[in-house]
């Protein structure tokens, strides 16, 4: 790895969840029965034509302007012909060189600070039907004895964002990612989530000897339906290219499938044997023109981007908890809970986290107000307390009552009794094993049922181990 | 008794308001018409048993999708295929409560000159059928010069309505381009189609605009007329500035009787009180026939692309994998006319020929506009003969492409322009109708009309054909 700069640029497509498809007014839903949501239009029958979904043009111009991207005053729809039957028209209507939206910058804020990355475009386009390969082997269309296609999918609305090559570690690509997939999540545009395809990512690599100029041959990797797999991908192939150079050989450009079970790296299709797609204006459609008035009304619904927020955030807290904040959708939460700012953080991102409370329903006065006793009542309570967090009406006021055992004359007898049962142990310590504090405090907790005061209980035990 | 081929469309409307005849007994004459005379003339693929509505019955063209009615563009690709929806202009026909006599034949896909293109054999002209009635639309040409239905359907790409009419006698508007709704039409060339009546007079024309014309939601590309279509009452055409493009009127293999006709039609114009005077289209004619077999191919070999034998149609049996099922499918269901513009078409747009080709067309496109805008500056219509020939005989040009597209050269480059443009009948050469093509600007359906209607109470013309008299 060392001497050589991963070079990583990005092609995510996003379903949108509008009510219909992009070009017919079918319902645009997922997990609905198998070819229950199609109509003449999306089945490409004979004399059909696309009318472009409103609602659509408005939330790609909406995303565009997230990227910071310009939006063209006309944009014109392609078609991008080839035969699949996942494609029913044996053309996919997208968009080529005149993109909705170009020339963006989306900020990844690092420890280091932030770095932009350049965003291509954004364009709009039609999303293919599934294609179920039956009898082969995981779903592969090798060896399968038939195909099913499910035309559900087939015209959900799909935006298609490229960015340029200047992601430079799998860590800021995953990264990127992450917060591209929470803002287009705030902006209420798509659900996002990469294990039901609503947000795929392939990633175009290469290296370079570090300070090299110019581009090396790139590799296409496919369809990585997670964050982690994205950044393990990446490094495999990384690795991989690295490997190659430095025995001597050359990476030749194909298209690359990443399998996470194995961690290894196959090649999908040598880019040779390439398709020329005949792109050509779609007659059937005119240019989109968004109108300035459109453009400003949807650049007013944009709030505060999540690096802003990271960076806000940083003023009082390190960059991993401000950046797993953000990026998991918890500073609007952790923003409204008052309170010492760490501690807040800490609650709001990992015991919170974890009881799974969605943090948009917490009440964040009452979640403070526990955060601040949070020494003073029992362990057990605070975690019961946290886990209704969540439910409507949740007050604080009735975890407060249970303050914990801090008084010493309730707890010094527990306290003799767990000595007197660990003679080896109190031995131990007192030869010098101090690191054995912590059992004895966990056989107080237990013994109290977690009510004991964890600081009060810290403080008599030393006092006593140390007699 | 009904006399199904001197009847009009308007006439026959009069004859169901006043109650004289039934919507049925109306349908009853023509499908009597049709078992006398369609085994002969075969304008018909496929006729109803029964329809809906009480006005004047209607046959429309086989690329113009009707709800539980066979529709095949006369391709054997779409044998068996049975739409589940109507189109935006068959809807409009049903609404006006026009009965549906049947679908007509027409060349595959509406690619050719001739319907002897139909992968269901041709369609003989009414006038002689020893000739061919033009093309595309020549099925609703001859059912209506036949008698086999009072006004009729078509779809015009290069010239799919005008030229029929033409060569059959007959009144055929080509409207401005995104004036009638293209949902549910199989598309050949999407910038170029559009449908538009064949009638055998100019009111009847008129009245089959005002049904079928209209913004639609369901095609992006349609817009509202400016001004309502009217019928017609002028008999003079005074006022009326008339210019006749050179290049139009001299067109290489025009014939002398055509020719000879068209002048006469001119001279009579100006008698009726018209200004005329010469133009010039030099790029539009010389350009327009190679832009057109660019761009309209390009485009069909996108639009044919979905006949792949997955979901509806025509699927070929085969052993072997997705690839040869494709190709299976496809080559036992195009005729050879489709084939030829899916290659043409695929290389237009191929990488490293677009910009040549297809890019290049585009750019001609525009050179066509501006020399008709620019001739419109002067003259409100422009006039030449819609073919540069008569009827011509089955099997003339069938094996030589080039002088079938040909036929289309006058027609052409007004279409290019997405220009309305209406042909009626101005004498005969040979025993044979004889077409002028009046050519308008975006949106000039009214004025068209009005000039055609003037000429064609000059001309007298007899759409009977003479045999059938």
């Amino acid at each position: 790895m060392t001497g050589w700069e991963p070079v990583v640029g990005l092609e995510i497509h996003i379903q949108l969840k509008t009510q219909t498809k992009m070009f017919c007014r079918c319902e645009n839903v997922w997990g609905e029965g198998p070819n229950t949501r199609t109509c003449p239009v999306c089945l490409a029958h004979p004399g059909t034509l696309p009318v472009p979904n409103g609602r659509a043009i408005e939330w790609a111009v909406k995303l565009g302007l997230a990227l910071g991207c310009e939006v063209a005053e006309r944009s014109v729809f392609h078609r991008k012909n080839y035969f699949y039957p996942d494609l029913p028209k044996g053309y996919q209507i997208s968009q080529y060189d005149e993109p909705l939206c170009t020339a963006g910058r989306f900020a990844v804020p690092g420890s280091g600070g932030d770095h932009e990355i350049g965003i291509v475009r954004a364009h709009l386009e039609e999303d293919a039907a599934k294609t179920v390969h039956v009898g082969g082997k995981a779903g592969r269309i090798s060896g399968a004895a038939h195909s099913l296609v499910d035309f559900n999918r087939g015209g959900t609305p799909l935006v298609e964002i490229v960015t340029e090559p200047d992601l430079h570690s799998p860590e800021e690509a995953r990264r990127f990612l992450q917060l591209l997939r929470q803002t287009v999540v705030e902006l209420g545009i798509s659900d996002a989530e990469m294990e039901k395809g609503s947000l795929r990512c392939d990633a175009n690599v290469s290296v370079r000897r570090q300070g090299e100029e110019g581009l090396r041959t790139k590799t296409e990797l496919k369809n990585m339906n997670s964050f982690k797999f994205v950044g393990d991908g990446i490094a495999a192939e990384v690795a991989r290219q690295i490997e190659v150079y430095e025995s001597g050989g050359e990476v030749g450009q194909e298209t690359l499938h990443f399998d996470p079970a194995s961690g290894r790296i196959s090649s999908l299709r040598s880019k040779e044997e390439a398709h020329d797609y005949r792109y050509f204006p779609e007659p059937d459609l005119v240019p989109v023109e968004p109108p300035a008035a459109l453009v400003e009304r949807m650049r007013a619904e944009i709030g505060e981007l999540p690096a802003a927020r990271i960076r806000r955030l940083e003023g009082e807290l390190d960059f991993d908890l401000s950046y797993g904040l953000v990026a998991s959708g918890r500073d609007e939460l952790y923003e409204r809970v008052p309170g010492e700012r760490r501690a807040v953080a800490n609650v709001v991102m990992n015991q919170l986290a974890a009881t799974g409370a969605h943090p948009g329903r917490v009440n964040a006065e009452e979640l403070g107000k526990l955060i601040e006793a949070r020494d003073r009542i029992p362990r057990a309570t605070f975690d019961e307390a946290l886990t209704a967090a969540g439910e409507p009406g949740f007050t604080a006021e009735r975890y407060l009552a249970e303050e914990a055992v801090t008084d010493a004359s309730e707890l010094d007898p527990v306290i003799e009794r767990i000595l007197a049962a660990n003679g080896s142990q109190v031995a131990a310590y007192r030869s010098g094993k101090e690191g054995l504090l912590g059992f004895f405090v966990g056989q107080v907790m237990r013994e109290t049922q977690g009510k004991a005061n964890p600081k009060v209980v810290n403080e008599r035990l030393r006092e006593r181990l140390g007699a | 008794m009904i006399d199904t081929l001197r009847l009009t469309a308007e006439d026959a409307a009069g004859l169901l308001k006043r109650k004289e005849v039934s919507s049925e007994e109306l349908t009853r004459a023509y499908r009597a018409s049709i078992a006398e005379r369609d085994p002969e003339l075969h304008a018909y693929l496929h006729v109803t048993e029964s329809a809906d509505g009480d006005g004047v019955p209607i046959a429309l063209k086989d690329v113009i999708t009707t709800k539980g009615v066979p529709t095949t563009a006369a391709s054997r690709i779409l044998g068996g295929y049975v739409p589940v929806f109507d189109s935006t202009v068959a809807a409009c026909c049903k609404d006006a409560g026009l009965p549906l006599l049947g679908k007509t034949n027409l060349d595959e896909f509406a690619m050719g000159s001739s319907t002897e293109n139909s992968g269901f054999g041709p369609t003989r002209n009414p006038w002689d059928p020893e000739r061919v009635p033009g093309g595309s639309s020549g099925g609703s040409a001859a059912a209506v010069a036949g008698g086999l239905a009072p006004w009729a359907l078509g779809s015009d790409t290069g010239g799919s309505i005008k030229q029929p009419a033409s060569l059959c006698g007959l009144v055929g508007l080509r409207p401005t381009y995104g004036t009638v709704s293209r949902y549910g039409i199989v598309a050949f060339a999407s910038s170029l189609d559009q449908v538009g009546p064949l009638t055998k007079t100019v009111r009847d024309s008129a009245l089959l605009m005002q049904v079928i014309s209209g913004a639609d939601p369901r095609d992006s590309t349609t817009v509202e007329l400016p001004q309502p279509i009217e019928l017609p009452e002028a008999e003079d055409l005074r006022g009326l500035r008339i210019g006749i493009p050179r290049e139009l009127n001299e067109a290489e293999g025009m014939e002398p009787g055509v020719k000879q006709s068209v002048d006469a039609a001119i001279r009579l114009a100006e008698e009726l009180g018209a200004e005329v005077g010469e133009t010039r289209l030099p790029r539009s004619v010389e350009f327009g026939l190679a832009c057109y077999y660019l761009i309209a191919p390009a485009e069909a070999s996108a639009n044919l692309a979905r006949y792949d034998g997955v979901r509806f149609g025509h699927r070929a049996q085969v052993d072997g994998d997705l690839t040869e099922l494709y190709e299976r499918t496809r080559w036992e269901g195009f005729g050879d006319e489709p084939k030829r513009r899916i290659m043409l078409g695929t290389y237009a747009l191929s990488a490293g020929y677009y910009e040549a080709y297809y890019g290049q067309a585009q750019k001609v496109r525009t050179v066509i506009k501006d020399e008709f805008a620019a001739a419109f500056r002067d003259f409100d219509l422009l006039v030449s003969p819609t073919s540069p020939t008569v009827a011509f005989r089955l099997g003339e040009k069938a094996e030589n492409p080039l002088a079938m597209y040909l036929s289309d050269v006058l027609t052409i480059p007004p279409n290019m322009a997405g220009l309305p443009g209406l042909s009626i009948p101005c004498g005969l050469s040979e025993g044979l109708p004889v077409g002028l093509q009046l050519i308008g600007p975006q949106f000039s359906e009214n004025a068209l009309f009005r000039a055609g209607h003037a000429l064609e109470r000059a001309f007298a013309f007899d759409y009977v054909p003479e045999r059938l008299r």
